[in-house]
């Protein structure tokens, strides 16, 4: 009975570290906002905060209020959106499709929303970010869908729809869909594309965070945060795959609808975000294994750990992007490969050793 | 609780792993089920766990036909030992058993100390307590195993499946796994290779290429003939002296 209170008391101080999130998120988005070509120190950053949400009336620099309201803090807080959003899920697609190297991109998705872009900025639809965005949107809602389409029918090629059969039938159609896709991509621009827009294609693919304005974390944070949700209602669901889909459904999980919901849901974030900051690798597929070293890998606590990670990871990620190199800004997906592959590597070998 | 199968087919690419399978298990009742590779055995449990919908025929709990059912409710009365269940996963044995508490727990109705009583009771009915804080990739294939059975235990069902629990089990807990099962007051199907062991089971049933082609008391089933026909060996059956019960020497395959 005592150790069975002794746990129970374990499991409340198990929500104890909740009370860390917020800090961690507010020092993050912070440095974020502060770091930059022109630093900018933090209580300016307070004052430009209080002037513009309780209409405080300090006096600040109109260039740094500037600098500060209208670029920073709005990419400062996507890139928290974007980072969690394809931190959980690649948690998600991991946990239900039972392979380690699942990621955000895995359903066609980062290849369906670059033929859209190019689509649309080629084919000239209009100009502007709005345009490109819903274009690379539609183009990952198509891919999806197609992905979706072919994985059903491979599945029930191979009896039952359920287990392993059907978790590979959807990593195969991924990559079937992303090659096709992608093949489109080359076509469209092999045809018609000038080489300036070969580039600007490019480097949007690679991610770019710099055209973020506040329109975007309208609909970037209620995307992470829903993810977020879903995520926890269903963590028990989550945990219940660990040992293959039939497993889960003998304890009692709706397989075919949980990983229907959960999937969509996945898809749809990554959709969003990649259709406004471009394709930014890597993040889906590491945060999820690091985090699993460092707080094991039960969903109550994978979950919120992982979309913190995340988020913070791609903060980190853009303040290096734009002070690596002075006077340019470089593609966040380059440097969220080049400091989270290492930092990856080192992960990997020390849990190995801790075995 | 009683649990029916009603003229079940299922077929898999035109290949008929279940042709016309029919039975009843009575509450409490140890049923087993055996035959040679391919016969079925696995498939019809499956079924039985309702993680296949067959094509053709039923399954009732209760006389409830399981397909009205939602997974959840079937999961609160049926647990099902997946004959091999591996992760990755850097999972603890505790963390591995109290899955099995997923379909009493929501989003609502969190964690309690009951459910872990019901654990550690799990743990120690297959004598896996002491290795309760172990990560799975430490351990044995038969520990492994037995992590299974507990996780199916910590279920607390009405009717338990199980699909060669002994595989990889050493002979002491083979028995002592056995043992457990035979004495849980609750409704038991159980695929078992060896024959020897399906002697103290309530019933057995023969599979063969996808059909259920006897059923019975053991004695009165496992009999030279049958294990000439669908097995394939030659075997005689001697008495034991001790409890004069019946010891099958297998001499040859035929």
């Amino acid at each position: 009975m005592n150790s069975a209170t002794a746990r129970h008391s374990l499991a409340r101080s198990r929500w104890r570290w909740a009370w860390s999130v917020p800090p961690i998120l507010f020092l993050a988005v912070m440095a974020g906002t502060a770091i930059g070509e022109t630093p900018i120190p933090v209580d300016t950053i307070l004052k430009v905060l209080a002037n513009r949400l309780w209409g405080a009336n300090y006096p600040v620099d109109r260039i740094d209020a500037g600098i500060v309201w209208s670029y920073r803090l709005s990419r400062a807080i996507l890139a928290a959106c974007c980072g969690a959003g394809l931190a959980l899920a690649g948690v998600v697609l991991q946990a239900l499709l039972r392979n380690p190297l699942a990621d955000p991109f895995l359903m066609g998705i980062s290849a369906g929303a670059s033929t859209g872009a190019v689509a649309v900025t080629i084919t000239g639809l209009g100009a502007g970010t709005m345009t490109l965005s819903l274009g690379a949107f539609a183009g990952a809602s198509l891919a999806f869908g197609l992905v979706v389409l072919l994985a059903h029918a491979a599945g029930s090629g191979t009896g039952g729809g359920r287990g392993a059969q059907a978790a590979g039938a959807i990593i195969l159609a991924g990559i079937a869909g992303s090659q096709l896709f992608n093949a489109l991509t080359a076509f469209i621009i092999a045809k018609s594309a000038s080489a300036e827009q070969a580039r600007g294609i490019m480097f949007w693919l690679m991610g770019n965070l710099s055209g973020v304005r506040w329109d975007d974390v309208i609909l970037g944070l209620p995307a992470a945060l829903g993810g977020l949700l879903i995520c926890l209602w269903y963590r028990r669901a989550l945990d219940a795959f660990t040992f293959g889909a039939d497993s889960a459904a003998s304890m009692g999980i709706a397989v075919n609808g949980v990983r229907g919901v959960l999937i969509a849901a996945m898809a749809l974030v990554t959709a969003v975000m990649v259709s406004m900051v471009g394709a930014i690798g890597f993040v889906g597929l590491v945060i999820p294994h690091a985090m699993r070293f460092l707080v094991g890998s039960r969903h109550t606590r994978l979950v919120p750990a992982s979309a913190l990670a995340g988020a913070v990871f791609l903060i980190g990620a853009d303040i290096l992007s734009r002070i690596l190199v002075p006077g340019q800004v470089l593609p966040i997906g380059v440097v969220t490969a080049l400091i989270g592959a290492p930092a990856f590597a080192m992960i990997l070998v020390r849990g190995t050793r801790a075995r | 609780m009683t649990l029916t199968a009603e003229r079940i087919d299922w077929t898999v690419h035109g290949h008929k792993l279940l042709d016309d399978v029919g039975l009843r298990v009575a509450p409490g009742e140890t049923f087993g089920l055996v035959g040679p590779n391919g016969s079925g055995k696995t498939t019809l449990l499956r079924v039985l766990a309702g993680l296949r919908k067959p094509k053709r025929g039923r399954v009732l709990m209760n006389d409830r036909p399981m397909a009205s059912m939602r997974q959840r409710d079937i999961a609160r009365a049926i647990a099902f030992v997946e004959q091999q269940a591996e992760t990755l996963d850097r999972i603890a044995v505790r963390q591995a058993v109290a899955l099995g508490r997923t379909p009493f727990l929501s989003p609502l109705r969190p964690w309690s100390d009951r459910d872990d009583a019901i654990v550690s009771r799990a743990l120690d009915d297959v004598d896996m307590r002491h290795l309760a804080d172990r990560l799975w990739h430490t351990l044995s294939g038969g520990e492994r195993q037995r992590v299974h059975i507990a996780r199916a235990l910590a279920q607390q069902p009405s009717i338990l499946l199980l699909d060669e629990p002994t595989n990889h089990l050493d002979i002491r807990h083979q028995l002592s796994i056995l043992q457990l099962v035979r004495e849980l007051p609750i409704t038991v199907v159980i695929a078992l290779h060896d024959l020897n062991q399906a002697m103290d089971c309530d019933r057995i049933g023969v599979m063969d290429a996808g059909r259920l082609v006897d059923i019975g008391a053991p004695g009165r089933v496992l009999t030279a003939k049958r294990l000439r026909r669908t097995f394939g060996v030659h075997v005689e059956i001697v008495d034991d002296p001790i409890d004069h019960g019946r010891i099958m020497r297998f001499r040859h395959a035929l």
